[in-house]
């Protein structure tokens, strides 16, 4: 159900939920987050989307503030519940002129009580997202670099103003590579990594952080090797002692090869992960990423400087 | 210099990196008696489950041991259905190709020594082929019976012994014996070719997310913990009901029955989490050490007549279908004493819970399918209202909703909306499925897991089993004596016996 609130107040929408309540029970109970959206009105379908698919792991009200159009100063709104808003329901701010102003006053009356706050860009992204009025009132802080254009510049301003609480879908992307990496030196024999090669579009910030995950704490050379048309990262090597474990996953393959040094060969399924399922991994824990951050601000500086 | 890497120094591995899955390293499945029900409503789906959800390690092994004249395409095309029936995740044919590959069978008999044999050089292949390492886990999905003979095949064709770095584990389902001397007895058989702690006893329950919630509940709240004791509590009820008769189950059930199938093992567990005191850490030498004080804390009531009481479902119609009585199923000889409800009062006697009875009941044909633990508290020693205005106020409850619709429930009075001061009770209901996550994973999967990174918590230990036998037997004796257990209709909530033996305590069964 989709309800249109023209020339509104954020309090009369908040008393048209309690209302929406009580009437159809529409509302789902026992949520356990607030997550606020701050997108331009091309993302927001596309994000509404993937926020509804994560509350049916992580049950939320979703607020989606977009940027103020011109116009007589004003707020239009949208409440959007039952089967079109996922497990959750999904208020849409449109603010018109000076109403746009301060956007921590259009979102506080819809805050659930003593709930934490997520505040997500599936955009562009502030220089300095926990100095954003919507940043500061938030627990968590989630930019998407990879949509921002020029990626490395981004990350780079991330890292200048990084404060605990921020992460980027971007290391999210990086999750399932990070766990295989890891998994593979859980196991005997225990042989060094010497060196690493990683394959792919060496541009995409998952790569770039993955690189430097792995330089930082392996404490071996990283190489990059850029692969035409790759959507992302194509494959990893690490040189070990006993030989090579070569991970590959060629562009516009969903199977990701593993040749180990035995001559053992595996098959794992890795598609690209979706918007939604990097969402519902961020969501899942709100206290900062410490390893993140020392990626962000200490590996990937270090990287950078060692290739170039 | 690079990092150093050795076993259990993984650089990768920080403490604060909670992203990172843990994946089961290199690692295989031999599953016995892989055509039954348990294999294929759970176990095949709930393997599928961990692949798709990435943490099967990339060179998984799956081998098929049982009495059928397939070859491994059979197998695997078997395992395919039952995964696009009973899988909780969605069928992706490309993370079925990667499991497929890893699929072996071995058709034989237990007691045909060349098919071990078969399957030792099954197992030895898949660590060439696929890299398992030589870590092989044997999920013996077979009825106890058939243990010791697999036991000792497993020995015989060495594949019970691990190598070096390897592990071999062994897991086992309930029930684990039929009395206190067969437990044992059995005990002795798997631990003389598995060490203790490679031996994996699986109680589905413990898997389940709110049984793991209960103490989470306990004890990272403040807010229950001062009450949980013989000051606050009246009693404790806790019931495992299912709606179903026993369906083609005759077999395994008669002789087995209500009390030996479900409180022995789930409900005293259940009852030894409600009860035990906080664990100095989620380890499982601590964890096991508190459930073990408290069950070996339990005592039986004095005339167990007075205080337990058996079923057995007569025939009738249950909502609105015509339902068979346990006499009339498939292959259950007449005069068969088998109990189908079985309801008992124990007391721990520890200063927490001084006076405090736990009531256990469970039964097959009962009003619907419902798991709960009911902490139900005293009344308040005074109350200052005029006595017409709080009858209608029971007891506060605090209700951990186990299945369905996983949960909590708090019952306590609230006031009546209008002039006169009338007080009522009103629940309050958390939804586990609200507040986290409608893709819970299944028990199985949990467990699964678990055994294949050899992390124990979350399974029964062999003393746990022997003292739940300790407090079963003598009320299973007691019951020998007495013959024939008194009848109830099919949809009710037991016999009269159950609701009498409450009453004799001044108390009555919540109505889950």
């Amino acid at each position: 159900m989709k309800i249109q609130l023209h020339d509104t107040t954020s309090s009369k929408i908040a008393s048209q939920l309690v209302k929406l309540r009580e009437e159809g029970g529409a509302v789902a109970l026992g949520r356990v987050l607030t997550l606020l959206v701050v997108a331009d009105e091309d993302d927001v379908e596309e994000a509404v989307d993937a926020a509804n698919q994560a509350s049916r792991e992580h049950p939320c009200r979703v607020i989606v503030v977009t940027d103020a159009v011109p116009g007589a100063d004003g707020l239009d709104a949208e409440i959007r519940v039952g089967g079109d808003a996922g497990a959750s329901e999904v208020i849409l701010l449109h603010p018109r002129g000076a109403a746009g102003g301060d956007p921590d006053t259009l979102v506080t009356p819809l805050l659930l009580p003593d709930a934490p706050i997520v505040t997500w860009w599936p955009g562009a992204a502030p220089d300095d997202p926990s100095d954003h009025p919507l940043g500061r009132m938030a627990q968590r802080r989630i930019t998407d670099v990879m949509r921002c254009g020029h990626p490395l510049r981004s990350l780079a301003r991330l890292a200048e103003h990084h404060a605990p609480g921020d992460t980027d879908l971007a290391w999210a992307r990086a999750t399932l590579w990070r766990g295989l990496i890891a998994e593979s030196l859980d196991e005997p024999p225990y042989t060094r990594v010497d060196a690493i090669r990683i394959a792919g579009n060496t541009d995409h910030p998952s790569l770039l952080l993955l690189g430097a995950w792995l330089r930082y704490f392996l404490k071996a050379d990283v190489t990059l090797e850029a692969v035409e048309a790759a959507p992302a990262i194509t494959g990893v090597t690490l040189v070990r002692e006993n030989g090579n474990v070569v991970m590959e996953r060629p562009v516009d393959s969903t199977i990701l090869r593993i040749d180990e040094p035995t001559g053992i060969k595996h098959r794992v399924s890795l598609p690209l992960r979706t918007l939604a399922d990097s969402l519902i991994e961020d969501l899942r824990r709100l206290d900062p990423d410490e390893v993140y951050g020392e990626v962000l601000t200490k590996a990937l500086p270090e990287l950078v400087e060692e290739l170039a | 210099m690079p990092a150093r890497i050795a076993a259990g120094v993984n650089p990768l591995r920080q403490t604060q990196d909670r992203r990172l899955p843990r994946i089961a390293g290199p690692s295989g499945l031999v599953i016995f008696g892989v055509t039954g029900d348990l294999s294929r409503k759970k176990l095949l789906p709930a393997i599928y489950d961990l692949a798709n959800r990435g943490l099967l390690p990339p060179g998984f092994g799956l081998t098929g041991f049982a009495r059928r004249d397939w070859n491994a395409d059979h197998f695997a095309e078997v395992t395919k259905q039952a995964v696009q029936e009973h899988a909780r995740t969605p069928f992706r044919e490309r993370v079925w190709r990667q499991l497929e590959a890893g699929i072996r069978f071995v058709p034989g008999e237990f007691d045909d020594d060349a098919a071990f044999d078969r399957l030792a050089e099954t197992v030895a292949e898949l660590d060439r082929e696929r890299g398992t390492g030589g870590n092989h886990a044997f999920y013996l999905s077979v009825p106890p019976g058939a243990f010791p003979l697999v036991c000792r095949q497993l020995a015989r064709s060495g594949l019970s012994d691990s190598k070096g770095d390897a592990w071999r584990r062994v897991v086992i389902e309930k029930p684990f014996g039929h009395d206190l001397a067969s437990a044992l007895e059995l005990q002795k058989v798997v631990e003389s070719v598995f060490p203790g702690d490679s031996v994996f006893r699986i109680d589905h329950y413990l898997g389940k997310e709110t049984v793991q919630n209960l103490l989470a509940l306990r004890f990272a709240n403040q807010m229950f913990e001062p009450i949980w004791n013989a000051h606050y509590v009246d009693h404790v009820q806790i019931t495992m009901a299912e709606d179903i008769g026993i369906g083609s189950r005759a077999g395994y059930y008669d002789g087995i029955g209500a009390a030996r199938d479900v409180i022995q093992n789930h409900l005293l567990q259940l009852l030894a989490l409600t009860a035990m005191e906080e664990p100095v850490s989620f380890d499982p030498a601590p964890l096991r050490a508190e459930k073990e004080k408290v069950l070996s804390a339990v005592v039986l009531p004095k005339d167990l007549s007075r205080h337990t009481a058996r079923g057995q479902y007569s025939a009738g119609w249950q909502g609105g279908e015509k339902v068979l009585g346990y006499h009339d199923e498939d292959g259950i000889p007449p005069g068969s004493t088998t109990d189908t409800f079985a309801a008992i009062r124990v007391d721990v006697d520890t200063r927490r819970w001084a006076g405090v009875p736990f009531y256990l009941r469970t039964g097959k044909r009962l009003g619907r399918r419902v798991t709960e633990i009911a902490i139900v508290f005293k009344r308040a020693p005074h109350l200052p209202f005029a006595l017409p205005d709080t009858q209608e106020l029971g007891q506060n409850a605090l209700v951990i909703r186990v299945q369905p619709d996983e949960g909590v429930t708090v019952r306590f009075g609230a006031k009546v909306p209008g002039t006169a001061m009338e007080v009522r009770d009103v629940t309050m209901d958390f939804g586990y499925g609200h507040a986290f996550t409608e893709n819970s994973p299944e028990a199985y999967e949990r467990l699964i897991l678990d055994v294949l990174l050899g992390d124990p918590p979350l399974f029964p230990h062999s003393k746990e089993v022997e003292l739940s036998w300790r407090i079963l037997d003598p009320i299973l004796q007691h019951w020998e004596r007495k013959g024939m257990p008194d009848s109830y209709r099919p949809g009710t909530w037991g016999p009269d016996s159950a609701h009498e033996m409450l009453a004799r305590d001044g108390r009555a069964w919540r109505r889950p």
